[in-house]
């Protein structure tokens, strides 16, 4: 887009600023403010005598009352007696219980169907085929539905499917083994998220040295000491038990284990398979990119596959991936506003039951806008921060 | 997204020399090209054989076809072994045309044909001339007459009762038609030099691809009473539409932008130098192009678009997936709403499967 001409430009005068085509941009400037300024104006003068007339006060204080709603799911300690404003704040804990979960797993699906599409075995490469055309093609609400229709079609508690021992799938929704989480096992996975952090840094120098002088080093011991034996060693030192706690049927229903709702599992299905398939084709598309000559070099190197995808392929399809995976995850994080459709109460879900409980839909709107907002600029910061760190450097 | 076709494939297992049966060769070749891949297309076939027969065994083989009327003993009879697709005949004109007057739905059917005329004759490349923009509109209009009525001696319905597949073509349609300027007006306000324009386009944009559609739509089924002025009301659907278009308008914008940031300044300059004005040079010399490098992101968001329709089920407009979710609330059918889903599902894939194979051909052709 530069112009590579070294005069430089012409100096621009007052009388060209203010010539005829700086008024008529003016001229255009005023006009579609004026409109913007006018309509709102309109909608914000009918909404206050609206308001008035049906003896509503605006404001957020309605927050502080109690809500009075249940919520049946829920990942922070809640009950009807609690504030709206705790309310919303468990809405935006299983809205987020259903994103990150729901991005991790479409991530590492999308990308296994999106290889498989790539494969020299004309069945798999079919199957992942027709997988990404049926998923894409149907609206992701119909599928929803659909899961959660067989969801409750799942037989009852007591005659629980078993597909391994300790798990249970019936229409109260999935049933895991779980090991219960205390403050002293808190300090082990404490311990172990300062081992990855510790690794991190130790591998950064490593890449650094390795820069230099081109020796290889081993990060495979630190890995195992930093994150394997010093948390088991910290485990060992406090004495925390691990004991999985199994579930069992109990009358009508099940005691113990990690319980996954119905409405729950039914929106991450529907969510990840969904999502996996767009993410399929940008996998594909990141890695046909990659041309075919670094393929035969690698080769020529006589590379192992493994290293040669690792090191040479995935980085360069990284870069065309990486952004259009930002607004995968950022559909996955508003897709999951669909849970209101199947009554997950999620932030949506919430902020709809406040506004018909209280009236005070403007402000409901404004948080679930605020909400999600306040996800996707942070979704979106964090991958362009990335980006920026895998974008190629052109010199 | 349009690069991809000029890149070479990934690269595949070395070939084997060309002898033997053909057959053999094929399978050799794509089945068979190593030992993990033989074992990997075994069981790929394992699992592929035990679905397939499952499904038939379930859709074919034990399924239900057709019941007496308002009967579903004989479904109720198979369940869990068999489909019921008998309820599909029993429901289907609910499922398609909702509660519009039943000895009327012809009109709601005939509209169905003319919106799929329209969009066919849209993708014909030879047709895409103004007249074509006049066709749009008469044929809006006729759907319009049919689907209201009033006139020619066609009795009214009033859009409560409208419901099924029109609502949704009509929703999208509609959506587009109206949506698709706006994308324009606001892409060229972003890349306006207008500092105000653009901010307030800019504004827009990201407002609506912030939040989840849904919010729109509560957004406009609660909070558009409290805009107007009192005693003034507008239908449930017509709110609907506005908030789809405005949405439309935002995503459309997006794509819109990549395409004029695709057009070569020397174009701009030289329409410049030739002194035209601002919406000549746009309309006649800049817009051509860009929509012209777009069309296939465009088609895609079209999809994904119409498939996004179905969330004013949410709001309780009753379009197709509405009308599908209503028919099984019968309690005699109740169990049986699997089959429904997946005929429903049918007819969005049709639909998208069409645009997305469209799509691929004018990448491939460029859009020319």
């Amino acid at each position: 887009m530069t112009s590579d001409d070294p005069r430089p430009p012409p100096r621009r005068r007052l009388s060209d600023a203010l010539g005829p085509n700086a008024l008529k941009g003016l001229f255009w400037q005023v006009l579609v403010v004026g409109i913007a300024v006018a309509v709102i104006a309109f909608l914000w003068s009918n909404t206050v005598t609206n308001l008035s007339a049906r003896r509503i006060t605006t404001g957020f204080a309605f927050l502080g009352r109690e809500a009075g709603m249940p919520i049946a799911d829920s990942l922070l300690s809640y009950n009807p007696r609690d504030s709206y404003l705790w309310a919303f704040a468990v809405g935006v804990a299983n809205t987020l219980r259903v994103a990150v979960i729901g991005i991790v797993l479409a991530t590492v699906l999308g990308t296994l169907v999106g290889i498989s599409r790539l494969s020299a075995n004309w069945l798999l490469s079919r199957l992942a085929a027709v997988y990404v055309e049926t998923l894409r093609d149907i609206p992701l609400l119909l599928q929803l539905l659909f899961w959660y229709v067989l969801m409750q079609a799942l037989p009852a508690a007591r005659a629980a499917w078993r597909p391994f021992e300790g798990v249970f799938l019936s229409n109260r929704g999935l049933i895991l083994p779980a090991i219960p989480v205390g403050s002293p096992q808190l300090w082990v996975l404490g311990t172990a998220v300062l081992g990855l952090a510790v690794f991190y840094l130790i591998r950064r120098w490593q890449i650094a040295q390795q820069m230099r002088d081109g020796k290889p080093r081993p990060a495979w011991p630190f890995a195992i000491g930093l994150i394997v034996a010093l948390p088991a060693l910290v485990s060992v030192l406090l004495g925390v038990s691990w004991t999985i706690e199994w579930p069992a049927l109990r009358g009508f229903n099940f005691v113990g284990g990690l319980t996954l709702a119905p409405e729950y599992f039914a929106l991450v299905i529907a969510l990840v398979t969904y999502t996996s398939a767009f993410i399929a084709e940008i996998v594909r598309s990141g890695i046909q990119s990659v041309p075919r000559g670094q393929w035969d070099a690698a080769n020529a190197l006589g590379l192992r596959r493994s290293f040669m995808l690792r090191q040479i392929i995935l980085p360069q399809a990284l870069r065309v991936i990486v952004p259009p995976m930002t607004s995968q995850y950022l559909n996955l994080t508003k897709n999951s506003s669909l849970a209101v459709a199947i009554g997950y109460q999620d932030v949506v879900s919430i902020a709809n039951t406040t506004l018909n409980q209280t009236g005070q839909a403007i402000e409901a709107i404004a948080l679930i806008m605020a909400v999600f907002l306040t996800i996707s600029l942070s979704i979106s910061f964090f991958m362009n921060w990335y980006n920026s760190r895998i974008a190629l450097v052109e010199r | 997204m349009t690069a991809i076709a000029d890149i070479p494939d990934a690269p595949r297992a070395a070939r084997r020399p060309q002898i033997g049966n053909p057959v053999l060769r094929w399978l050799r070749t794509n089945l068979f090209s190593s030992i993990p891949n033989g074992i990997l297309s075994v069981v790929l076939l394992a699992v592929l054989g035990k679905g397939i027969f499952s499904f038939v065994q379930w859709g074919i083989a034990n399924a239900v076809w057709l019941t007496p009327a308002n009967d579903s003993s004989a479904c109720r009879a198979v369940r869990g072994v068999g489909a019921c697709w008998a309820i599909i005949p029993e429901k289907y004109r609910f499922i398609l045309f909702g509660t519009y007057p039943f000895d009327e739905q012809w009109r709601p059917a005939l509209s169905v044909l003319v919106f799929i005329t329209l969009f066919y004759v849209s993708t014909r490349r030879a047709l895409w001339r103004r007249e074509l923009a006049y066709l749009w509109i008469g044929a809006l209009a006729l759907i319009s007459v049919l689907m209201w009525g009033g006139v020619f001696g066609l009795s009214f319905v009033s859009q409560d009762r409208w419901g099924g597949l029109p609502v949704t073509l009509i929703l999208a349609t509609f959506g587009l038609a109206f949506g698709f300027p706006l994308g324009i007006l606001v892409a060229l306000g972003r890349r306006s030099t207008l500092p105000a324009i653009r901010s307030l386009s800019v504004l827009y944009v990201e407002l609506i691809r912030g939040v989840p559609l849904v919010s729109l739509l509560f957004m406009a089924s609660v909070m558009f009473p409290l805009f107007m002025p009192n005693g003034f009301n507008i239908d449930k659907l017509l709110r609907a539409q506005i908030a789809i278009i405005l949405f439309a308008g935002a995503y459309l914008a997006e794509v819109i932008r990549g395409g004029l940031q695709a057009v070569p300044r020397g174009q701009y300059e030289a329409a410049d130098a030739l002194g035209l004005s601002y919406w000549r040079k746009h309309r006649l010399i800049v817009l051509p192009q860009a929509i012209r490098h777009v069309i296939p992101p465009l088609v895609n968001t079209f999809i994904a678009f119409f498939k996004d329709t179905s969330l004013v089920l949410i709001i309780g407009i009753f379009d197709l997936l509405t009308t599908a979710k209503t028919a099984i609330i019968d309690p005699g059918w109740q169990q049986f709403s699997v089959e429904v889903y997946i005929f429903v599902a049918a007819i969005y894939f049709v639909f998208c499967f069409a645009m997305s194979r469209y799509s691929r051909s004018l990448e491939a052709t460029g859009g020319r």
